[in-house]
């Protein structure tokens, strides 16, 4: 119940915005996140954005578990 | 950016999971409590991939499953109420109480409307303005904020036909309930993704210091799991107890903080009642006075009369860690997704109805 999903901000209007996610688009409250901007990409839960996601963070877990794989592989 | 698909890359799994397997020497057992990590890791089959050493059981954070059986009798009660349209997220509606469920309230004639979003009940409300719009507030951290915005926004509009039901629960306390009964045995908690979106990683740190418990909070995905319970074996292979987020492009250390204010000024913490756990003090939210008329508690008279329990159901066990579904005598024959006995069937994210879904090579074990 607690599920969110990642979503990208097109365009705001006051404390609503526009988003897309995976090619649809729909209206989401900003009311959580004031400091959303356009382009920023966000977690939307029921409706609100409760969070901006961290695109520096996403990418730094994803080359630090990169590391791992390849340690891995070459152990193999 | 793609949030989904490298968070998924089999590639990357495989490396943590031969990094686990080589890494893990002490037995342990890790608890998931949310609900979602629950689905994720039976859909993915990451119990089947982890090392003998790592047991995965699953914890109480359905919020519909917990909710008691009193509370959806109240719900159902406030249904049944001539000109009361009833505002609810799908989750809830298959849930059966003592009697009865939203399901059956409606076929007799309740108005009942699933909605995705506190702001669809909002327009339902503000459409019909001689009915009484009842949301039902059901959700742990993460959906709090939502209502208490909606609350808000009911107030600026001048929404007066508007109230919430809060059956809000808190996560903290009741694992604080749970480690303190000393009835399970954990080695590792991983932390709910986004109930920490909202409310950081700090509320966590109880579980580190007073019980020298790991705790690692978790994104959604399978690699996301398993990058957490490597995060935990480790710990424990260190000796070590303290609460790191794996889950950083989705998790601050201090939370949303524009969402606790909201809910700060909305709710305010309350005793409340858990399935399988009874009363557990300051685990639940209400509405502050300044808010009561929009407490529906406040608005109506609500007497749903006795509570029964389902003879045979073990849903509570379950919440707890304490049992499996596969120690249920009902599981599979009388209790199915088609024809649910208790809450953790009917919820997608129950642990009996992931069992049932994706946990076929699990029976016998």
């Amino acid at each position: 119940m607690c599920l969110a999903i990642p979503v990208l901000i097109k365009s705001i209007d006051g404390k609503e915005a526009e988003v897309e996610m995976g090619g649809i688009t729909r209206q989401v409250s900003l009311f959580l996140t004031p400091e959303a901007r356009v382009g920023d990409y966000a977690l939307v839960h029921t409706g609100y954005t409760i969070n901006i996601l961290e695109e520096k963070e996403a990418r730094e877990t994803l080359r630090l578990l990169g590391e791992i794989a390849a340690l891995d592989e070459r152990q193999d | 950016m793609n949030f989904v698909a490298g968070f998924r890359d089999p590639e990357l799994a495989g490396g943590l999971i031969s990094r686990i397997r080589s890494m893990s020497k002490t037995p342990v057992r890790l608890m998931e409590f949310c609900g979602g990590h629950t689905v994720t890791v039976f859909k993915y089959g990451l119990r089947q991939v982890l090392p003998g050493t790592v047991e995965m059981v699953s914890g109480p954070g359905c919020p519909v499953c917990v909710t008691a059986n009193a509370d959806l009798d109240k719900v159902i009660y406030l249904a049944g109420i001539p000109g009361v349209i009833i505002a609810t997220f799908g989750d809830l509606i298959r849930v059966p109480g003592s009697r009865s469920s939203l399901q059956k309230a409606q076929a007799e004639g309740a108005d009942i409307r699933i909605v995705y979003s506190t702001t669809d009940a909002l327009k339902i409300a503000a459409g019909n303005p001689a009915r009484p719009v009842v949301f039902l507030g059901i959700g742990f951290e993460t959906t709090a904020p939502t209502i208490a915005a909606s609350i808000r926004e009911a107030e600026d509009r001048k929404i007066k036909n508007y109230s919430v039901l809060s059956l809000h629960k808190l996560s903290p306390p009741v694992i604080r309930a749970i480690l303190a009964s000393g009835e399970v045995k954990l080695h590792g908690l991983i932390c709910p993704g986004h109930v920490s979106t909202i409310i950081g990683s700090h509320p966590w740190e109880f579980i580190a210091r007073d019980y020298n418990i790991p705790c690692v909070i978790s994104g959604f995905e399978p690699v996301d799991i398993l990058q957490c319970v490597d995060m935990l074996v480790a710990q424990v292979e260190k000796d070590e107890s303290k609460v790191e987020i794996a889950y950083r492009r989705g998790v601050r250390a201090e939370g949303n903080q524009v969402a606790l204010k909201l809910m700060d000024q909305v709710f305010e913490p309350c005793p409340a009642y858990w399935r399988g756990m009874g009363e557990i003090a300051g685990s639940g939210l209400k509405l502050r006075k300044a808010y009561e008329r929009f407490d529906a508690e406040c608005i109506f008279d609500i007497k749903p009369g006795p509570v029964y329990e389902p003879a045979g159901c073990i849903c509570g066990d379950v919440l707890r860690g304490v049992k499996t579904p596969l120690d249920c005598r009902l599981f599979r024959i009388q209790c199915t997704p088609e024809s649910p006995v208790g809450p953790c069937m009917v919820s997608s994210e129950g642990t009996c109805s992931a069992y049932y879904l994706y946990g076929e090579d699990n029976i016998g074990e």
